[in-house]
């Protein structure tokens, strides 16, 4: 059956379940868009390109599925570039369709002609350019095929106009991925199983180190599994939360710059370091010279090019993280560790009593205390996007997660403007969850444009700019590291509550401890999106924190008690 | 992990479609690794192109530029050869100055190096010679000082000695150390 390369886009695109493409038209792209109207796809029209990325990404981390998005040539395509770096930090599947000009035009300086290919090379797992339209179904399969095995990431398939308006055979069978090359990993040998769990057995006090590839090969059961039956306590990297339950009593809570004192200083202590699916970034070793001189360490990771990079490990076993586990469970003794959980026990009470949650109502209203009501009134089942800075590692430390893909946040790349695109994606892959977006009031600024995306599509999420008027955690840096010199960090912020009613979205103000909880339960009895603008303390930093580059033990605490902080700025 | 940066040769099967040499080097470009030789060339399979990489690597990160290669597409399979045995040749064309009076010991020099004279101009001549790096710098070395005109490389292409060929990289890269291979002996 003959079909033009615009409809063969679409053709694909239902018959590998895509449901709904976040996009932008434009010249380049004209003949796919003409194409969609005769498809069942829904296309969300987004405000930014940049948008429709984060949109497909947060669909993928919400769903486990590809997030599909789509723009034309030149400026449509680059404004894609900072999306598909922050897919490709995070391990995020999403296929970027672009528009590009006529084969024959390429390379002249046509109008809106841009390079993408070129330009995504280093963030892309991988791109292609297609220039007619027999290539344009073996590209878009092999892209989803790409995006989503081994470690996921984002693809981007450039197609050129005369690509998508000439015709050809559309034969799907045919177009299926070749297989010359072998991209499934297999379990690791024999010999290196057993090695791991020699080391895991004898251990005295082994830590596991749970990322996101515990969520992206859903392994949750059995690293719950083998943390009980060896009652080895769980630490969390950022985009590892909501992996391991938060209420399980071997969760220890998040490691590393921001982590949790008690957790850090459990890994300084360890004797053996279990990395599961995480690749012992910066931000979660602090210096690398001192970081768990101890533990062994075994690294279970997908992405062969993960292992020995930063850390150097005794047992590296390259393979699926859920196969590998399954392969370990049978062999894991059951050790008596109480010792081992009673000291870090005790450190986690010197920590409690530094808590913001144990001290009194000052009249100041934190950013902690927002989360904290936020996590209780939403019974802490509500899928959380996050932003990036300090709101986003405050999210991290008092919203608590049970479950997997309930917190949604850009870890590697720390994209600000995330939250609110993402949340939207989050949306449309479960449109029965919860969604609150918790952003600061810079990163806010960076998207809000997808309000009208918001409103456009009627789509129900809730909204919680935590406002300090301040770039809070580069204010932050400048605090500690560069003696309080304010450079371009105080910011200027429009009435939030009135941009929202812009919007015909109801937007709450909220300025005192008192008002949180009546603003978070108006916000959920509205049947659509709301808005609440929480304008809390200007100066709070967040604690403990780890400058970076220094020791993983060096942890700057709060000043104790805070109320006496407090009443200094 | 020292900062050591050590010549270190890889030997890659590609498949033959644009782009993938700006793939692969640009693995290297983002590493800040220089590419000291490269050499493209189709293999006895169609469709498939072998690429031979010379370039200076960050002491023990070896395997991990073989990985990271590995997970470009276009890339079928990668050996790290720095420690295999293997044999080495490139290709090089020498222009040099040559006169009535210089002619005769240059080609004594050019038979004792085993290489060729493929070009004879009254004022210069252009030697071929073909051999590992060492004996090329070699002859490089004692044709200096007659006057070095124009010179050109092509690279290095490297070979596993014995039976095991570089394509089956990825049953070596499974194993963290690489098998010793056959025994074998230059001819």
């Amino acid at each position: 059956m003959k079909k033009t390369g615009a409809e063969i886009i679409w053709e694909c695109l239902e018959r590998l379940g895509v449901e709904h493409i976040f996009g932008y038209p434009g010249g380049a792209i004209l003949p796919a868009y003409d194409a969609m109207t005769k498809y069942k796809i829904h296309h969300i029209l987004v405000r930014h390109e940049q948008g429709a990325t984060h949109m497909a990404d947060g669909y993928a981390r919400a769903s486990g599925k590809v997030g599909v998005a789509i723009a034309t040539s030149g400026p449509g395509a680059t404004n894609m570039v900072t999306g598909i770096a922050t897919a490709m930090m995070d391990s995020s599947p999403i296929v970027c369709i672009t528009g590009q000009v006529g084969s024959k035009l390429i390379g002249s300086d046509a109008f809106q002609e841009t390079d993408i290919t070129g330009i995504t090379l280093p963030i892309t797992k991988h791109n292609y350019l297609v220039t007619s339209a027999d290539e344009v179904a073996p590209s878009i399969r092999e892209a989803f095929e790409v995006a989503r095995s081994g470690r996921p990431g984002p693809v981007l398939v450039d197609i050129t106009k005369d690509a998508q308006n000439s015709s050809c055979e559309f034969d799907w069978e045919q177009a299926a991925p070749d297989t010359l090359r072998q991209e499934i990993v297999s379990l690791p040998e024999r010999e290196k199983i057993a090695a791991a769990l020699e080391l895991i057995n004898q251990a005295k006090r082994p830590v596991i180190l749970a990322g996101h590839g515990v969520i992206l090969s859903a392994a949750e059961r059995e690293i719950m599994e083998f943390a009980e039956i060896a009652g080895i306590p769980v630490a969390l990297t950022l985009l590892g939360l909501g992996g391991f339950p938060a209420s399980h009593p071997l969760n220890l809570g998040m490691m590393g710059m921001h982590g949790e004192a008690w957790v850090n200083k459990a890994i300084q202590e360890s004797d053996l370091l279990l990395a599961f699916g995480m690749r012992f970034d910066d931000r979660v070793t602090g210096n690398l010279k001192t970081y768990a001189p101890t533990a062994k360490k075994i690294h279970v990771e997908i992405d062969r090019a993960e292992i020995n990079k930063n850390v150097h490990v005794d047992v590296p076993l390259v393979g699926d993280l859920r196969e590998v586990l399954r392969a370990l469970l049978p062999h894991v003794k059951r050790v008596d560790r109480a010792e081992w959980l009673a000291t870090i026990a005790t450190a986690k009470a010197d920590s409690a009593v530094r808590d913001i949650q144990n001290l009194p109502d000052n009249g100041h209203l934190y950013a902690p205390h927002v989360i904290n009501e936020l996590w209780r009134e939403t019974k802490g089942e509500a899928i959380v996007v996050t932003d990036v800075g300090q709101h986003q590692m405050w999210e991290a430390q008092y919203y608590m997660h049970e479950k997997p893909r309930t917190l949604i946040t850009s870890g590697g790349l720390g994209t600000m403007g995330f939250a609110l695109p993402a949340a939207i994606g989050a949306k449309f892959a479960k449109p029965d969850a919860e969604v609150w977006v918790v952003v600061g009031d810079g990163g806010f600024q960076m998207t809000m444009a997808e309000l009208a995306t918001v409103v456009q599509e009627k789509i129900d999420i809730k909204i919680a700019i935590i406002n300090n008027g301040f770039l809070g955690m580069v204010r932050q840096w400048q605090e500690f590291f560069y003696d309080g010199r304010y450079s371009s960090t105080p910011l200027l912020s429009p009435d939030f509550v009135k941009l929202a009613e812009a919007f015909s979205i109801p937007g709450y103000g909220v300025s005192k401890r008192g008002q949180v909880l009546p603003a978070i339960k108006a916000a959920r009895q509205q049947a659509g999106p709301a808005l609440i603008d929480f304008q809390v303390e200007q100066e709070d930093s967040v604690f403990p924190m780890v400058p970076a580059g220094a020791d993983l033990h060096a942890m700057i605490r709060r000043p104790s008690p805070l109320v006496e902080k407090a009443s200094d700025v | 992990m020292s900062d050591r940066q050590v010549l270190h040769a890889f030997v890659l099967y590609v498949q033959n479609q644009p782009g993938v040499l700006n793939r692969v080097a640009s693995l290297f470009r983002r590493r800040a690794y220089n590419i000291e030789s490269l050499t493209v060339g189709h293999t006895e399979k169609p469709g498939v192109s072998r690429m031979t990489i010379l370039a200076n690597i960050t002491e023990g990160s070896g395997q991990r530029v073989v990985a990271n290669l590995y997970k470009l597409v276009p890339v079928l399979s990668v050996e790290d050869v720095t420690r295999v045995s293997t044999i080495s040749r490139s290709l090089t064309l020498i222009k040099v100055e040559a006169h009535e009076e210089s002619r005769h010991r240059l080609m004594e020099i050019v038979r004792v190096f085993r290489a060729r004279v493929v070009d004879l101009g009254t004022k210069s001549l252009i030697v071929e010679i073909t051999g590992t790096e060492e004996k090329i710098l070699a002859l490089v070395d004692v044709l200096r000082p007659y006057g070095i005109l124009e010179m050109a490389r092509t690279g290095q292409v490297v070979m596993r000695r014995g039976a095991k060929s570089a394509a089956d990289a990825e049953a070596a890269a499974e194993n963290e150390t690489t098998p010793e291979p056959e025994a074998s002996q230059s001819v």
